[in-house]
């Protein structure tokens, strides 16, 4: 008995600093990312932004003696015009890579407008609690309560077509889903002693939220964000297939879409392209969207 | 090692090992203890030493796939639980073997009452008819001394505090009157004044039937008080076992004597408590040779080489310690 | 056994302490149907170097007596004074000067470490907040404190996942030590780490208070805890203090039937100790609704007529003893 409280005391400080702080390694992560969602995704965002330098055409040029050629692997088509032409004989695929364009800068406007001002009211309402916090959900409630396309196009009538409008429209609309998800967040960041200790410490209710607040949260926002990209994406799509979105000759692929509906039975690829394009781009999003809330809980649970 | 009276379970070398991006993790291995009719043997040890691995594993609810039983027998009344089908073990479950948790909050559902909750347990032992159910259940409650049994009946977990949800709990483990109990820590999440009430209607609930129950703890008072023998446990193997009386007297291996050494008594008598330095071992890396060497104080080179087997050190005592002098048991 | 008397005035005074909530009814307007007397009346004072053990089970009312000091939570009614300043009334720079004379360590070493906060950034803050400092000057006081917790200099730029238990409780202790406070409110600081590494925290507050002029409020409900470390030791129950003494008396001489019937719910760790068995029927009565006069009197063994009654008062039974019981 006695050695053993003799050894300790002796070796007290000695001990606890060569106590081991190495963290385990999470090994074989890298082969499972969503490699396939990622390179949609990564062409995507290439191809818009290297527009110029990769489209064959303009995507406004018109060849009347063009139009309505079939893609190139069908008869009639050719190689000048891979994905075919439309009723005006411009290239498909290089409206489609313009097309994406449109679609991330609403998306990245929308999402960052609308996700900013639902971090914000969140944090705010989840933090304060009380009357703040029973004023904004009230607001939150009623915002969701609107139905979406209705909305957007009364504000597409209302403000006049364009990006500004379309970007409006969405902000407006998905603000308050992340202002509900986050303050959940908050309710139970607010409940863990380190935010009670930061009060014993002495910081400000400001400081609280920006240092202990909004970093716990960040997880969850960037997961959010991320799904709904492919929500934003079909919105404007839709709008604009409506006739409410971007006015032409600018390519969106919503109206690519509405464009082509006349034609479906003959110029099927009119329609059919840019819709696939939708459909591949918002799956992508969506798993990859998946993939990080997965890859980032249980990193949240360990700590 | 001899039990004294006839032995219901017989646990032989089992193993049981979680599969996780990390490694294996060797939880319970190589486990081997007898208990015996109407007897408490303790299980201590901290958290992950793999107390509670072994509960789960006697009654074979370990988180499949992750987890599983990898080698050894579970023998009740003879029969290896290891080889059991499911659906075999679920005839086995409540029946014959039964646990208790640690945490009432989450052993029973919310949505249903307390009255629904036993009748259910009830029913899957009993072939009566619902009014004899309902009137069994009630008796079941008597049983466990809640007050007021027939208007508790019908009334929701979240009416009642932590000690009443532990009997009730308690009520629903003895229904199927199973020969052997596992509680896993079942009063750390109560007040100690309402601590003393569970132990000593445990206690009553075992003089009644006889039951054979495994209480796995890490708290020495509730050894002291509960248990007839202790196996100690430390990195996923038993360290020393022995009578409850010996075990305190005489511990034999240096983890259970720092570990008592450590805890601070009632009556102040150490002017300075000494603490084990270090911590235990990651389980998915063990070190070869005894598992405890890094922080013994008694360590010399063979016990980093070699891993201990468990000799016998006095009457029914046996440790896993190379420096420990072996004695012949009687 | 233990050094470190109070030997001048004290330092925190606290004056019938009183903390009742609301319960409320009500979808839209909120009716307010009764109070939850977490906190009825609660005198006590700690000395400069001193340690009180608060002791007592859940629902006593000692951890909302531990936020009331940590100004957590407002009184209802009476006042706690530090160095006779009523701490609720303090605001601007004397609250930033109140911010560093007394801090806190909690319960739980998984939730008391901000995740996303490298431990120096969570070690400095209170020393940040309320005081001017220079980068240097914060990274030389962190150093200064984890090397009194035992901790390596290496832990600074680390983040708490990298941490156990034991090693996050020191790492709050570090924080709690930054800003060189005089009094630390210690709520269960030991109860959810292992048996063997609780020693290891014991013995480092204990050299903690010897070597620097610390006092402790200790809150705990393991007796044995409380006696290694407490000079005097309050007991606690629904709201009120039932007895309170210098550790050795109370350990020794307990008077309160409930005091008596905690300690002999102690188990010690001894299988031949004589058994005490005073087992307390029924369940603690809720703090919204206590029972009338003394507040044990449903469940005391040695219960009177009167106790039912008359809710008995604090008296003095020995030099420094005080019980509130109608034995006495």
């Amino acid at each position: 008995m006695a050695r053993v409280e003799e050894r300790i005391d002796a070796g007290f400080v000695a001990s606890t600093a060569a106590e081991d702080l190495a963290r385990p390694r999470v090994r074989g992560d890298l082969a499972r990312m969503p490699w396939v969602s990622l390179a949609i995704i990564t062409v995507m965002v290439l191809g818009a932004m290297l527009a110029p330098l990769i489209a064959p055409h303009s995507p406004t040029e018109q060849s009347l003696p063009d139009k309505l050629r079939p893609p190139a692997w069908e008869a009639g088509g050719s190689t000048r015009h891979l994905l075919g032409t439309d009723v005006l004989g411009r290239d498909v695929l290089s409206r489609l890579i313009y097309g994406a364009r449109v679609s991330l800068i609403v998306a990245a406007v929308a999402l960052l407008a609308g996700g900013g001002i639902g971090l914000m009211v969140g944090i705010v309402s989840g933090y304060l609690g009380g009357r703040v916090d029973s004023f904004l959900m009230r607001v939150v409630d009623a915002t969701l309560t609107f139905p979406t396309i209705l909305i957007a196009l009364l504000l597409a009538v209302s403000l006049g077509q364009g990006l500004q409008t379309i970007a409006i429209a969405i902000t407006v609309l998905i603000w308050a889903r992340f202002a509900r998800v986050v303050r959940g967040e908050v309710l139970g960041v607010k409940a863990r002693d380190f935010v009670a200790l930061a009060r014993v410490h002495g910081c400000s209710h400001l400081r609280i939220m920006a240092v202990h607040i909004v970093p716990n949260v960040l997880n969850t926002f960037m997961v959010l964000l991320t799904l709904h990209i492919g929500f934003v994406i079909i919105v404007e799509a839709s709008l604009s297939f409506l006739g409410a979105g971007i006015p032409p000759p600018t390519p969106s692929w919503g109206q690519m879409v509405a464009d082509g509906r006349s034609h479906i039975a003959s110029a099927w690829w009119l329609s059919v392209v840019p819709g696939a394009a939708i459909m591949l781009v918002v799956l992508a999003f969506n798993l990859f969207g998946d993939w990080l809330r997965d890859w980032l809980d249980p990193r949240l649970r360990q700590v | 090692m001899a039990v004294a009276a006839p032995v219901v379970l017989d646990v032989r070398g089992l193993r049981a090992y979680r599969y996780t991006r990390w490694g294996v993790v060797r939880a319970v291995d190589g486990v081997s203890f007898a208990l015996g009719e109407g007897e408490t043997l303790g299980l201590v040890g901290e958290s992950g030493c793999g107390k509670t691995m072994t509960g789960l594993a006697l009654v074979r609810l370990l988180p499949e796939p992750a987890g599983r039983i990898v080698e050894g027998q579970v023998l009740l009344e003879g029969e290896d639980l290891v080889t059991k089908s499911e659906s075999e073990m679920r005839r086995v479950r409540g029946r014959r073997i039964s646990m208790i948790l640690q945490d009432p909050q989450t052993s029973l559902n919310p949505v249903f009452t307390i009255g629904d909750q036993i009748v259910e347990a009830l029913r899957l032992h009993h072939s009566d008819g619902e009014r004899t159910l309902a009137t069994r259940a009630e008796e079941a409650l008597r049983r466990v001394k809640v007050a007021a049994p027939e208007q508790r009946m019908r009334a929701y977990p979240h009416q009642m505090s932590g000690g009443m949800k532990q009997r009730v709990v308690g009520a629903i483990a003895v229904a199927g009157e199973p020969k052997v109990l596992i509680a896993d820590e079942p009063t750390t999440a109560l007040d100690v004044t309402i601590q003393l009430q569970y132990l000593a209607l445990l206690k009553e609930l075992q003089a009644r039937t006889r039951l054979a129950m495994l209480f796995i703890t890490h708290d020495f008072g509730i050894v002291a008080r509960m248990c007839d023998r202790v196996a100690v446990m430390y990195a996923g193997r038993i360290v020393e076992t022995g009578p409850t009386r010996t075990l305190f007297r005489s511990p034999r291996h240096p983890y259970t004597e720092a570990l008592m050494a450590s805890v601070p008594s009632m009556d102040g008598s150490v002017a300075r408590l000494p603490s084990i330095e270090g911590q235990p071992p990651p389980l998915h890396d063990l070190p070869a040779g005894c598992r405890f060497a890094p922080r013994c104080a008694y360590v010399d080179d063979r016990c980093r080489r070699e891993y201990p087997p468990i000799m016998p050190v006095g009457p029914a005592h046996e440790a896993a310690c190379w420096r420990v002098e072996p004695s012949p048991s009687r | 056994m233990l050094e470190g008397r109070a030997i001048t005035e004290p330092l925190i005074r606290a004056e019938n302490l009183t903390k009742h909530f609301p319960v409320t009814r009500g979808l839209l307007v909120g009716r307010t149907t009764g109070h939850v007397k977490a906190v009825d009346g609660v005198s006590f004072t700690i000395g400069r170097q001193e340690t009180l053990g608060l002791v007592g089970e859940s629902g006593c009312g000692k951890t909302t007596t531990s936020r009331l000091l940590l100004r957590l939570e407002e009184p209802t009614a009476g006042r706690v004074l530090l160095d006779g300043q009523d701490v609720h009334a303090l605001r601007g720079l004397e609250l930033s000067r109140y911010h560093t004379r007394v801090q806190a360590v909690f319960q739980d070493p998984w939730s008391s470490l901000n995740p996303r906060l490298r431990i120096r950034d969570t070690v400095a803050e209170a020393l940040v907040v309320n005081r001017r400092v220079t980068r240097a000057g914060k990274l030389e006081r962190v150093e200064e404190v984890l090397h009194q917790v035992g901790l390596p200099l290496s832990a600074a730029a680390r983040y708490p996942h990298e941490f156990s238990g034991g090693q996050r409780q020191r790492i709050a202790l570090a924080s709690a030590l930054a800003a060189s406070p005089e009094l630390i409110v210690l709520d269960e600081p030991v109860s959810a780490l292992d048996v063997s590494i609780r020693a290891q925290i014991m013995n480092l507050l204990k050299d903690l208070q010897a070597r620097q002029q610390l006092s402790f409020l200790l809150v705990a409900h393991n007796l044995a805890t409380v006696r290694y470390i407490a000079h005097r030791t309050a007991v606690m129950y629904l709201g009120r203090i039932v007895e309170q003494a210098d550790t050795e008396s109370l350990y020794r001489t307990p008077l309160h039937p409930y005091t008596k019937a905690l300690f002999a719910a102690a188990l010690p760790a001894d299988p031949d100790a004589p058994r005490d068995d005073m087992i307390l029927s029924g369940e603690v009565p809720s703090p919204i609704d206590p029972p009338s006069g003394c507040h044990f009197h449903p469940r005391c063994p040695f219960a009177m007529e009167q106790c039912s009654r008359v809710a008995p008062e604090l008296k003095a039974v020995a030099p420094g003893h005080v019980v509130s019981c109608h034995l006495y």
